[in-house]
């Protein structure tokens, strides 16, 4: 999933300086799930910024949806025709899903509340991870399921570097040295000889921005 | 003329390498300072690629000023800050300058230094850097393309002899043995007896090992390193060494611990060579060598 954490309040309320009518959109997909900005979490900016609005007292119109997954198409239809009267529309999705509703409601002006910040997983409670790079060439097949591209913060294919220490990483001592954790792990499995070889640069043509893919099913519509 | 490194390896000699690290700025007068001390009592002259991720003057550009002084320059290369592109073109730059001999590493990580919210690159580590010089050599660059003249190196990596886990680290010293490693200068040693241990294993490969000698310049240092500086381990009687040092002789003490280290592996034979990192204290190297008997 994709993981994000709203901005500071104080951020989005000065993105707002001068707006009358303003409208904040949620996401309930990647977002709500790691309680960046889904329903409950459009609920509460709305709330804050009502408050401390009228603190101020200032006069603006603050209202609220969450559509189902704001990245996709088919969903955003129902829920444009309730943007029309708005100065301005706060996005609480992700990049993708802010970036769809731009495009879908061009020329309104559209601000994001949440900074996207990577691909990742949910360990337990409360505490994401970010687990995959989207480099467009997996090797998780030969590393034992652990990602050096993401895992490690050198994204390193060939094994340790010299900053790797009792299975820590040199630029946090919390974070564990990723290729400890998969030398570990291929040992346990007997597979070792998967990372005796020595892997290739990477290719990053692969990853060529934008990436844009289109189904077998769908070419040439 | 100095001996080409490649040459020295081949001697059976005992090797000496020191480092020097260029200047945050064009003010080269230290530098130049150190080069002119250290030129004529060592092998090779590391000259470090923005070490630490604290950004300097280029490494390639120290060693130019190294060839001129008429020492004899170990190019070190990181890809932390420059991608394969770069790489290459700076190899191919450096054979035409005369700097043949090239250190391949990964590099420390960008977050280390002092410009933290830069883009660290890492598009090819210490094994895939090796391989691109081999690459250049065979005529070809690592698109494939044919290069009109072909460069020729001698060239090196790392390994951390006292790496926990050690199993993953071996593993790659392997890889960079097959990738073409020629000689490999090692992470700081203390522990002779442990070092030993690497070298029964090590020295079954037909490369040329150089022990990291990293000078003691107090026991807070020496502490200091053993809690922060990965694969480094100072033993208890050396950080005690080090604080029964009188008052103002500490540098002094690691001076003769620096030196009776370098004594003992040379008598012993336990590595080929040594390489000295005097961090900041470069001006005490030949001090360091007396010490030894160099």
């Amino acid at each position: 999933m994709i993981v994000a954490e709203r901005k500071p309040f104080d951020e989005i309320k000065t993105m707002l300086a001068g707006c009358r009518k303003v409208f904040i959109l949620g996401c309930d997909t990647c977002v709500s799930v790691c309680m960046a900005g889904g329903k409950k979490e459009v609920g509460l900016l709305a709330s804050q910024l009502r408050m401390s609005f009228k603190k101020d007292g200032r006069d603006i119109q603050i209202d609220e949806d969450t559509v189902e997954r704001q990245c996709n198409r088919e969903y955003m239809e129902l829920v444009l025709n309730k943007l029309q009267d708005y100065d301005l529309v706060v996005s609480m999705a992700c990049g993708a899903g802010v970036q769809l509703l731009a495009d879908l409601s061009e020329p309104r002006q559209i601000l994001p509340a949440v900074n996207t910040r990577f691909i990742g997983m949910t360990p337990q409670d409360g505490t994401w991870e970010e687990r995959c790079r989207a480099c467009g060439d997996c090797v998780l097949g030969e590393t034992g399921g652990i990602c050096p591209v993401t895992v490690c913060a050198k994204g390193i294919l060939n094994g340790p570097c010299g900053g790797t220490d009792h299975g820590k990483c040199e630029v946090d001592k919390e974070k564990d040295c990723a290729w400890t954790l998969i030398y570990r792990r291929l040992e346990k499995m007997g597979k070792l000889d998967n990372i005796r070889k020595a892997f290739p640069p990477r290719n990053h043509l692969v990853q060529c921005h934008p990436a844009k893919q289109v189904h077998e099913v769908y070419k040439g519509e | 003329m100095a001996v080409s490194f490649k040459d020295a390896l081949r001697s059976g000699n005992f090797i000496v390498t020191a480092e020097v690290g260029p200047p945050k700025g064009i003010d080269i007068t230290e530098m130049k300072a150190h080069i002119s001390l250290l030129k004529d009592k060592v092998h090779g002259l590391n000259m470090t690629d923005n070490q630490s991720s604290v950004m300097r003057l280029s490494s390639l550009v120290g060693c130019h000023i190294i060839k001129e002084m008429g020492g004899v320059p170990i190019l070190q290369m990181t890809g932390r800050d420059r991608n394969r592109m770069a790489l290459q073109s700076d190899l191919l730059s450096a054979s035409v300058l005369g700097i043949d001999t090239v250190l391949c590493l990964t590099g420390d990580h960008i977050t280390l230094g002092d410009h933290k919210e830069a883009k660290p690159v890492h598009d090819l580590e210490s094994l895939q850097i090796l391989k691109a010089v081999r690459a250049l050599e065979s005529g070809k660059d690592l698109g494939g393309n044919a290069l009109k003249g072909a460069p020729h190196f001698c060239a090196g990596a790392v390994v951390t002899p006292e790496a926990d886990p050690i199993e993953p680290q071996l593993m790659k010293f392997e890889k960079k043995v097959r990738a073409g490693a020629e000689f490999f200068q090692t992470q700081a040693v203390y522990d002779l007896e442990a070092f030993k241990r690497f070298m029964d294993y090590a020295g079954k490969f037909d490369v040329k090992i150089l022990a990291g000698i990293v000078l003691l310049t107090s026991a807070r240092m020496a502490t200091y390193m053993n809690q922060h500086v990965a694969g480094i381990y100072v033993p208890d009687n050396l950080v005690a060494e080090m604080a029964g040092a009188p008052k103002g002789g500490a540098l002094q003490q690691g001076i003769e611990i620096a030196g009776r280290m370098i004594r003992k592996i040379k008598e012993e034979g336990i590595a080929h060579g040594v390489h000295i990192m005097a961090i900041g204290k470069e001006t005490v190297v030949p001090d360091i060598l007396q010490a030894a008997g160099l």
